[in-house]
């Protein structure tokens, strides 16, 4: 059921593809407001740059957790495209999250004090939905592996439209968009110091940056999971998907935190329960 | 017939071990008998797990129930009339109502329905037994061990305190003998004698140095115990009142749920006191009093282990009943709650009491389901949760005995004063929280459990939560841990070579059993879930051979730190607003007076305040154990 293949050209596509992302990205934000922006290309010669400056750290322990996120979120990636078990995806996302944090909190800073703080609160806010959201298309599908859920004939998204909807919410959070971008922000505007990466420069930030492309085209295949059952409309989803958050990020400033946490777990509470309970009582009091 | 003589070697041998205890006149003397006890026992477990291996459930008829039996009565009466006396010379008379009420119950059935009581095999053996009696032998013993240090430490530090340790180390061993005489007993009355020492031992536990906080809690943790050794006591007198002449355990579970459910409801309420469920998770919190060994004898290995055993045991009797659910519910809220809890504590030991409840709480709620599935996360809970657990609680005594505090703001830096012990509690807690370690293992097991029973969702919810929750308190307290502070010096010093050995094992423990957890699983878990349940759960080959994977990995990376680097990085000063700051993290505040930087974690008082949410707990969990206690009694009303 692991497909090796899978896993291997996403380590290698995906930065490439995230990469790309990130630079369009970049540029519809310019458009939106009403710059010209730089070229798709910029993420690129930005991360090529950090690779080239000098390696100034706090301590050595902030490089090892840095190469530890990057490898764990690799392997995260490549474990869902492989076709492995979603649960065990979403733990091993954790964990490599947890090294983000962890290197935050090592270099014993204020700034990336705070944001190792506000770090940990957002994977405390979008932790259940995303827990919740393997567990709809575990009912839906009656699989947890992303292959199977993958190939399925069944409409998931229509099955588990609510869970779809929370799943949308928290994923604003998971791609630090504002206003959910609490613990460091893309935005100079709303943020003057850089949070949870304060104390990262150099390679280290290259590294994380990196990190990011590969998270992104994991979300992004999360998405898809949702409507697996056609390629084309699948594409077109995530697209969408991207679109709109790439418009909630430019369209609202940043929540306090405690708002992203309540509402999250108030969403997350509300469409999984009515959701699930929908669904187990339709199946006639099975799973 | 080897491992009979083997069943009560360990139930008596402690007990000889604690006789030793209190004779001996000499520290040397001491360190040398706890040491070998402690490999004896550890050693004889481990024989009688190959000695059983493969040989599914056996009873043992050959010891005769009297007069066993009388000498256990005569002791319980021994007990009674102790407990009564405290509680008297003490005035909690509550404590004394209870003991009165709970030795009239067990009067009563001795004279009247004692010699009409159906016979039954005394002692058997069989899986569950095993492991419980592995966790006990070896990490009870490894405890055992550790507090020959730390004891010494202890008391050298606290000259106020009297040096009782002749006791101490009795009653330690005492404890171990009853918790093996508790999972290896078959009849319901030795069940019942074993639960009622390890109330005692443990009320005398917490109760050690005798100051005004430690007797009460000692006085809280009994009352609530006695509670539940009431419920016990009707639960027996129950049966021996309906006739059905059942008296085993084993005659218990195959009698149906008609006969079973109401002393099986009973009896999973005198669970719920003992593993500290709310409403009664105060004792366990109260018992952070005692030195730290007692708080991780108590919460680790042993004391709330036998509350979650006997639900876990009598789990095929809930599973898919009303009552069940209920009991289900009371373990979720208290998972949910007091992981809650656990967020707005800064201090060390009582994160690890809320966080103990909690994971007793997932326990119990897989339990309560009862489908083979949930049982197989249970087991796996007790398991990896007594590894973990025991290797915190040590680890934080460790430290406590050298920064003289357990607030986690004070261990800022650990790794870079004590780096031994803070490596030993960074695997502690990552075996608590983080992927493969066993604790996420066992809760991916829950959630798929869950997901399979009826109504499972809501408990898939509730562990949603919860596990976010539980995420947020360990990770803040590891990056406590592991930051760098760059004025720190390391004061770790020698280590107490018996401290160092407990903890080193305990930590070598964590690892090798994620390592062997398949095997572990087959071998030990399938055939008691084949047996009870005729079904096995495990996890596909795959998942097993990407988690050994990450373990590897996990294990390596710190490797790489030990390889010589190529390039000197440039040191820089954490970024400080742009402010002058010395190197040790000063800065100059208003009025140019030094100031030093304090990092301090997020607790989130007005939302997960102690008070708040206990409370909420306590009506909450309370309405529910009166609706399970109703519902078992009301078949027909509840279906």
């Amino acid at each position: 059921m692991i497909n090796i293949v899978w896993a291997i050209i996403f380590v290698l596509v995906a930065p490439i593809v995230g990469g790309l992302i990130a630079g369009i990205d970049r540029k519809i934000t310019a458009h939106m407001q009403g710059r010209v922006g730089p070229s798709i290309l910029q993420p690129f010669w930005d991360v090529g740059k950090l690779f080239e400056k000098e390696h100034a750290v706090v301590n050595e322990t902030q490089i090892f957790y840095a190469i530890c996120y990057v490898i764990f979120m690799a392997f995260t990636g490549a474990l869902f495209f492989a076709g492995g078990d979603l649960l065990l995806v979403i733990f091993a996302l954790t964990l490599a999250q947890v090294f983000l944090v962890l290197g935050a909190f090592a270099a014993n800073s204020p700034y990336s004090y705070v944001g190792a703080e506000r770090e940990l609160l957002q994977i405390m806010a979008y932790e259940p939905m995303v827990i919740l959201a393997a567990v709809g298309m575990f009912v839906a599908t009656k699989s947890f592996n992303v292959s199977d859920i993958a190939a399925s004939t069944t409409p998931v998204v229509l099955l588990i439209p609510g869970i779809f909807l929370g799943f949308l919410y928290v994923l604003t959070i998971k791609l630090r968009k504002s206003p959910f971008d609490i613990s460091t922000s893309h935005h100079a505007h709303q943020e003057i110091v850089k949070g949870v990466t304060t104390e990262f420069s150099g390679p280290s930030l290259g590294l994380i940056e990196i990190t990011h492309w590969y998270e992104t085209v994991l979300l992004l295949g999360f998405v898809w999971l949702f409507f697996g059952f056609n390629p084309l409309i699948a594409v077109i989803a995530v697209i969408v998907v991207y679109l709109l958050e790439i418009l909630i990020d430019n369209t609202n400033a940043r929540v306090r935190w405690q708002m992203a946490v309540k509402s999250s777990w108030l969403i997350a509470l509300v469409v999984s329960m009515i959701n699930l309970a929908a669904l187990y009582f339709l199946n006639g009091g099975v799973s | 017939m080897q491992f009979v003589q083997l069943l009560l070697f360990l139930i008596l041998f402690p007990l000889i071990a604690a006789v030793f205890m209190l004779c001996i006149r000499k520290e040397i003397e001491r360190i040398l008998i706890v040491k070998l006890s402690a490999l004896l026992i550890g050693v004889a477990t481990v024989f009688l797990l190959f000695l059983t291996f493969d040989k599914g459930a056996q009873l043992v008829s050959a010891i005769p129930a009297e007069p066993v039996g009388l000498v256990m009565f005569v002791l319980e009466i021994l007990i009674a009339v102790f407990i009564l006396y405290l509680g008297l010379k003490h005035r909690k008379y509550v404590v004394v109502g209870l003991i009165v009420v709970q030795s009239a119950m067990m009067i009563y059935f001795e004279v009247v329905y004692a010699h009409s009581a159906g016979a039954t095999s005394n002692l058997f053996i069989d899986e569950l037994s095993n492991i419980l009696a592995l966790i006990i032998g070896i990490i009870g013993s490894l405890i055992c061990v550790y507090s020959l240090g730390y004891m010494k430490f202890f008391h050298e530090s606290h000259p106020e305190v009297k040096d009782r340790r002749n006791m101490f180390f009795c009653i330690l061993f005492v404890f171990l003998s009853a918790m093996f005489g508790l999972v290896f007993s078959n009849n319901l009355l030795w069940v019942y004698f074993f639960w009622e020492v390890t109330t005692l031992c443990s009320f005398l536990l917490i109760g050690y140095t005798k100051t005004g906080e430690a007797t009460n809690n000692a006085f809280n943790a009994l009352w609530m115990n006695l509670l539940g050794g009431i419920a016990f006591a009707g639960a027996i007198l129950y049966l021996a009142m309906s006739g059905s002449n059942i008296i085993g355990l084993d005659q218990l579970l195959a009698s149906g749920k008609v006969i079973a459910l109401i002393p099986a409801a009973l009896i999973g309420f005198a669970g719920l006191t003992k593993a500290a469920q709310l409403p009664f998770s105060s004792w366990l919190v109260g018992a952070m009093v005692a030195p730290t060994p007692v708080s991780a004898l108590l919460h680790s290995s042993t004391m709330v282990k036998a509350g979650v055993y006997i639900i876990v045991r009598l789990a095929p009797i809930f599973q898919s009943t009303f009552t069940g659910y209920m009991l289900a519910l009371v373990g979720g809220l208290t998972f949910l709650l007091a992981s809650g809890i656990a967020v707005s504590q800064s201090n060390a030991k009582r994160v690890l009491a809320y966080s103990t409840i909690a994971n007793l709480g997932l326990i119990v709620a897989c339990a309560g389901i009862g489908t083979y599935e949930a049982i197989w996360a249970a087991i796996l809970l007790i398991v990896f949760h007594a590894i973990s657990k025991s290797l915190l609680f040590l680890s934080v005594g460790t430290v406590e005995h050298r920064i003289k505090s357990r607030e986690i703001d004070d261990m800022n830096g650990l790794i870079v004063r004590m780096p031994k012990i803070a490596s030993m509690m960074v695997i502690g807690i990552a075996g608590m929280f983080l992927l493969p370690f066993g604790m996420l293992i066992s809760k991916w097991a829950a959630i798929r459990a869950f997901i399979d029973a009826p109504y499972g969702f809501l408990f898939v919810i509730i562990l949603a939560f919860g596990s976010a929750l539980t995420l947020f308190f360990w990770a803040k307290w590891m990056g406590k841990i592991i930051a760098v502070t760059s004025d720190s010096k390391n004061i770790e010093g020698e280590v107490d070579r018996s401290e160092w050995a407990a903890l080193t094992s305990l930590a070598g423990l964590s690892i090798v059993t994620t390592l062997v957890f398949p095997l572990l699983s087959t071998k030990l878990l399938e055939p008691y879930l084949l047996a009870n349940y005729g079904k096995v759960a495990q996890l596909s080959q795959d998942n097993i051979i990407i988690m050994i994977l990450m373990l590897f990995l996990l294990v390596l990376m710190p490797l790489s730190i030990l390889l010589p680097h190529h390039r000197k990085h440039r040191h820089v000063a954490p970024y400080m607003g742009g402010r002058t700051t010395t190197h040790d993290m000063r800065f100059s505040g208003s009025l140019g007076i030094q100031k030093k930087t304090v990092l301090s974690n997020y607790y989130l008082q007005d939302w997960f305040g102690e008070t708040k949410l206990r409370t909420t707990g306590i009506w909450l969990c309370s309405l529910l154990i009166v609706i399970m206690l109703a519902a078992g009694a009301l078949p027909g009303v509840f279906k």
